[in-house]
């Protein structure tokens, strides 16, 4: 019988010849992504399991990003934890200030299609953008990773998600995922892999692909996966291999059920406090009165995002009162979109940039709110309390409709503007 | 079998890792400095009322959101027996196992406890509610042996030779 | 008798023909700033403590905030919106995330001859362009704004003579730094510095502010410098007019005058945790840093990180130290783009951030914790200034703080 891409991912790993739903497999992990706030635990995990040696130095990544710029005094505990750590192993890929985790790893090239990759973060689905079975664990299980380099897993069942057809312009690949999550439900992919396929996708960039594959954790899924071609060999800068070009589900693998979307029915969307599956229409909210906008994260963060931004926002002005703040993903994004001059845009039309980092999305610095207010962001949880105080409502958006609610000082469609 | 009883706090569907533990205390240097800060962005006043022994019901989707182990380290830290829910996500779920958290999936008793009430668990068979009783599932063997080493840090110690 | 520049503007201020030091007057303010340091408390107390609250003029208002942003807290968040919501409802000048504060002042506001109030020590500074700057607490801004005026107890001016002109290599936070630390952190309480001579000739209107920023932490009421053709250039190219220009007069009384060569001032730092503990910089060469900070609005403006980015120009940050470029305002980060700055800086490895205060008020972005030690161009480096109360702070010039965060250890420009 066929098997989907995870599943072709983990028997290749497990040197098995097929595998299927249910099975639980040890894994051979290839990559792993260790970030600065779940460093003193690992250390403190990894210590108390008595290992003596991390498996494969070169295997794993050290990432600062949470914490980074420091916001409380004792922040830097954790680069002190984590410098020690990575001084006593020998590991060598360590980024202390380079940007987001989940951006570092595609993009610095740690991870290629057919990897089975673990991060202690739940955005870890991120790198199924290339073909790749990721996943995020807690630290214990990391600390296990790092003395043993394996971990068990279950095979999941796959839901197959195929979309033919051109978007409309203004819509993202955010509208199409925040759409799906509010299909699916929050919790619709528990347990299970998103695999997405059809030409909408083909046509997609790696980046858009990014914040999909990064926002299935929203819907509970344990990965996501997009069929490695040939944007995804340039972008990892490898040719691929037979086993990797062979990563598409066969057309006789079970799926546990497939969605069918037209790319010319999706709308801007958003998803409402505090539920990332509450998900209405742009044009239904029109007109709500916002305080802040952040563009950003590992969802979106991306130099297509900057620059989609950057297009609706040439010439204007953020509105009086509001706030737009701009947080590129990483080092290499600042610098391209410094290059192409979306970020002089940005900037000229009063956005305030901060230096690459998770920044407002995981709720330690870069814009925290108060009570009453309101903020448009594109990143990937609208949870309560996230950004603030329990009564901040999070509204999440598409760069272009963040960029275009920034002008009007509300909620307003970007085609419209 | 093992049987426990004890008094019952419920919260809704979708409680995420966020309202289990904010982002803002994840930096604390122990669990027991974050322990009170446990559900703040939904009920503050919770942490402090918890007891010993307590056990939580809640609705679908219970530690949906971040990877942050934290979540079920507070919650077994505030001294929670076990937490029942409609459904998991999967991250808090290996977590809290790796953590010796005892989590239930029970579709029906959510719907019909009220808080403050008191209900007996009989691991691996059922949950007994003012004389009706639940039906819960049992655990993959997998994971009991995780549960039975005493956490995932045991087992790993067993097989580093540092205990029997 | 003759009057020196700062009593002149007092004279003014007050509408009287002449004062001299130790009178007390009332004065018109010209122009008063209030940040998010203290201008929650302000509006707590304007509609708590007041009877009939007014604003005497708005237009003479300006809140900005720089302290914490974006901001990292939902109490630093609830701050700012109490500001922002009394800015809007009473037509306020408002800025948030512009600059920090004395920069956004000197781009956009300060005229030469004018008598300015800000709640922020650091007010000093607008002495670079002739004008009479000073700090003063949450009270007396709420008094200014309600009446538009205040009082004064007219200080007595110090002269420092400056001659020659500063080295290659060698900065005007520098030569600030060794005035500090050879007249004493209290050296000129309650007086006002006027800087003049031929030295003074050769500095910008940049290196001005560095000068005057710092007055303060010699217990300076304020700096002030006269506005020159240097002066006035600026503040044509920024389309503003000087409301009066002042020289002190021949026979002017000064309490005290000291002279400067600038030609014999070498790269200096000061060691924690005083201001005034100023050595050669060679001597703490080789301190292990942790962290090092070019930014402030004593030393973030596009000389000090010209400076900086030809240091750092082709090299890389040492792996363990955190290099914080912070622009002094988005004017100043826009032109640094413009220059290819911060792409250099960005190369390098440093961490670029959005105009704030940042570490130089450690609460926002870029602490540093236990036993770490920064290099800074803050203002400051008081114990616990920059984070944790155990951390050490060495102030250095941009040169000395580029060159400490590529090789990890503090060092001058010419050691690398």
């Amino acid at each position: 019988m066929g098997q989907t891409i995870i599943e072709k991912i983990i028997a290749r790993n497990i040197g098995a010849a097929s595998v299927k739903p249910g099975d639980i497999v040890t894994v051979n992990v290839d990559r792993v992504m260790l970030d600065d706030i779940m460093m003193p635990f690992i250390v403190n995990k990894f210590q108390e399991m008595g290992f003596k040696e991390v498996w494969d130095p070169d295997k794993v990544v050290l990432i600062y990003d949470h914490l980074v710029p420091a916001s409380q005094q004792d922040d830097t505990r954790h680069y002190r934890i984590g410098d020690e750590f990575a001084a006593r192993h020998g590991l060598t890929h360590v980024h202390r200030s380079d940007g987001i985790c989940h951006q570092l790893m595609t993009e610095a090239g740690y991870v290629k299609p057919g990897d089975v990759v673990f991060g202690t973060d739940s955005h870890t689905t991120t790198y199924g953008c290339v073909g790749a079975f990721s996943t995020g664990i807690g630290y214990t299980e990391m600390a296990a990773i790092l003395g043993t380099g394996q971990l068990w897993v279950k095979v999941p069942e796959t839901i197959r998600v195929v979309i033919d057809g051109t978007l409309p312009e203004g819509v993202m690949s955010k509208d199409i995922i925040l759409r799906l999550i509010g299909d699916l439900g929050a919790d619709g992919a528990t347990y299970r892999a998103l695999e997405f396929g059809g030409q909408t996708v083909e046509q997609m960039s790696i980046a858009s692909r990014m914040t999909m594959a990064n926002m299935a954790i929203e819907a509970g899924a344990k990965c996501a996966a997009f069929i490695p071609d040939e944007k995804t060999a340039q972008y990892c800068g490898i040719q691929l291999s037979g086993f990797q070009a062979g990563l598409r589900g066969d057309a006789d693998a079970s799926y546990v059920k497939t969605l069918t979307y037209r790319a010319e029915d999706f709308l801007p969307v958003m998803a409402c406090p505090s539920q990332v599956d509450k998900i209405r229409n742009v044009s239904e909210l029109a007109g709500t009165v916002i305080d802040q906008v952040f563009i950003g994260s590992c969802t979106n963060g991306r130099l297509e995002d900057l620059q989609a931004a950057a297009a609706v926002l040439k010439g204007k002005q953020v509105a009086p009162f509001v706030k737009l703040i701009v947080t590129p993903a990483s080092r290499k994004v600042y610098l391209e979109a410094l290059e192409c001059g979306a970020l002089q845009t940005l900037m000229d039309a009063g956005a305030i940039i901060t230096h690459p980092g998770c920044g407002l999305c995981c709720g330690r610095t870069g814009g925290i709110l108060c009570d009453g207010e309101r903020v448009v962001a594109t990143n990937n949880r609208n949870f309560l309390g996230r950004m603030g105080t329990s009564k901040v409502e999070i509204y999440l958006a598409s760069p272009v409709t963040a960029a275009a609610c920034a002008v009007a000082g509300k909620i307003v469609d970007g085609v419209q503007v | 079998m093992e049987q426990f009883t004890g008094r019952v706090w419920v919260l809704g569907d979708d409680i995420d890792t966020d309202i289990i533990i904010p982002t803002e205390y994840l930096a604390l240097k122990t669990i027991e400095e974050m322990k009170k800060y446990g559900f703040s962005p939904l009920r503050p006043e919770l942490a402090a009322q918890i007891g010993k022994g307590d056990i939580l019901v809640a609705g679908k989707n219970f530690g949906c959101g971040s990877s942050r182990e934290q979540a079920p380290e507070v919650v077994k830290a505030l001294g929670i027996r076990c937490v029942i829910a409609k459904s998991f996500a999967r991250i808090f779920f290996r977590n809290a196992i790796n953590n010796g958290l005892l989590l239930i999936e029970q579709p029906d008793l959510y719907d019909e406890i009220k808080e403050g009430d008191t209900i007996t668990v009989t691991v691996n068979q059922d949950v007994d509610y003012q004389g009706k009783r639940y039906p819960i599932a049992s655990l993959p063997e997998n994971l009991v042996e995780i549960i039975t080493a005493g956490g995932l840090v045991k087992a790993m110690r067993r097989r580093n030779g540092l205990e029997d | 008798m003759g009057m020196t520049i700062a009593e002149k503007i007092i004279a003014r201020a007050a509408g009287v023909k002449a004062v001299r030091a130790g009178d007390i007057h009332t004065v018109n303010l010209d122009r008063m700033m209030s940040n998010d340091g203290t201008t929650h408390l302000t509006v707590d107390m304007y509609y708590n403590k007041l009877k009939n609250p007014r604003i005497a003029d708005v237009k003479k208002m300006v809140f900005i905030v720089d302290h914490n942003v974006p901001s990292d807290s939902a109490k630093t968040a609830g701050s700012q919106k109490k500001m922002r919501d009394f800015a809007r409802e009473h037509g306020i000048d408002f800025w948030e995330g512009k600059g920090v504060c004395h920069q956004i002042m000197m781009e956009h506001y300060v005229c030469p001859g004018e008598l300015i109030f800000g709640a922020d020590s650091h007010t000093c500074t607008y002495g670079a362009l002739g004008a009479f700057g000073t700090g003063v607490g949450c009270t007396d801004l709420l008094y200014g704004m309600v009446t538009g005026t205040s009082w004064v107890l007219v200080p007595e001016t110090v002269k420092f003579n400056l001659t020659g002109s500063l080295p290659e290599g060698v900065y005007p936070r520098d030569l600030m730094l060794t005035i500090i630390g050879q007249i004493g952190a209290n050296g000129v309480n309650y007086q006002v510095m006027e800087f003049t001579g031929e030295g003074a000739k050769t500095l910008s209107v940049n290196d001005r502010m560095v000068l005057c920023n710092l007055a303060v932490e010699a217990g300076a009421k304020t700096a002030i410098f006269e506005a020159d053709e240097i002066a006035l250039e600026y503040l044509r190219e920024r389309g503003r007019e000087p409301k009066a220009v002042f020289k002190s007069d021949e026979d002017a009384v000064y309490a005290k005058e000291y002279t400067f060569d600038l030609s014999e001032v070498v790269p200096v730092a000061a060691k924690p945790d005083f201001v005034d503990a100023v050595v050669p910089a060679r001597e703490v060469c080789g301190v292990h840093i942790d962290e090092a900070f070019l930014g402030s609005c004593n030393n973030g403006r596009i000389d000090e990180l010209r400076v900086g980015a030809a240091i750092v120009k082709g090299r890389k940050v040492a792996e363990h130290v955190r290099f914080l470029v912070v622009p002094a305002s988005q004017e100043v980060y826009r032109q640094a783009m413009e220059e290819g700055l911060i792409q250099i800086f960005m190369e390098s490895g440093a961490i670029v951030m959005n105009p704030n205060c940042s570490v130089c008020w450690g609460s926002c972005q870029g602490v540093i914790g236990e036993n770490e030690v920064l290099i800074s161009t803050g203002t400051r480096n008081f114990k616990g200034r920059a984070g944790h109360p155990s951390s050490k702070v060495y102030l250095g010039s941009a040169a000395t703080v580029a060159a400490s965060a590529v090789k990890g250890e503090i060092c001058t420009a010419d050691m690398l």
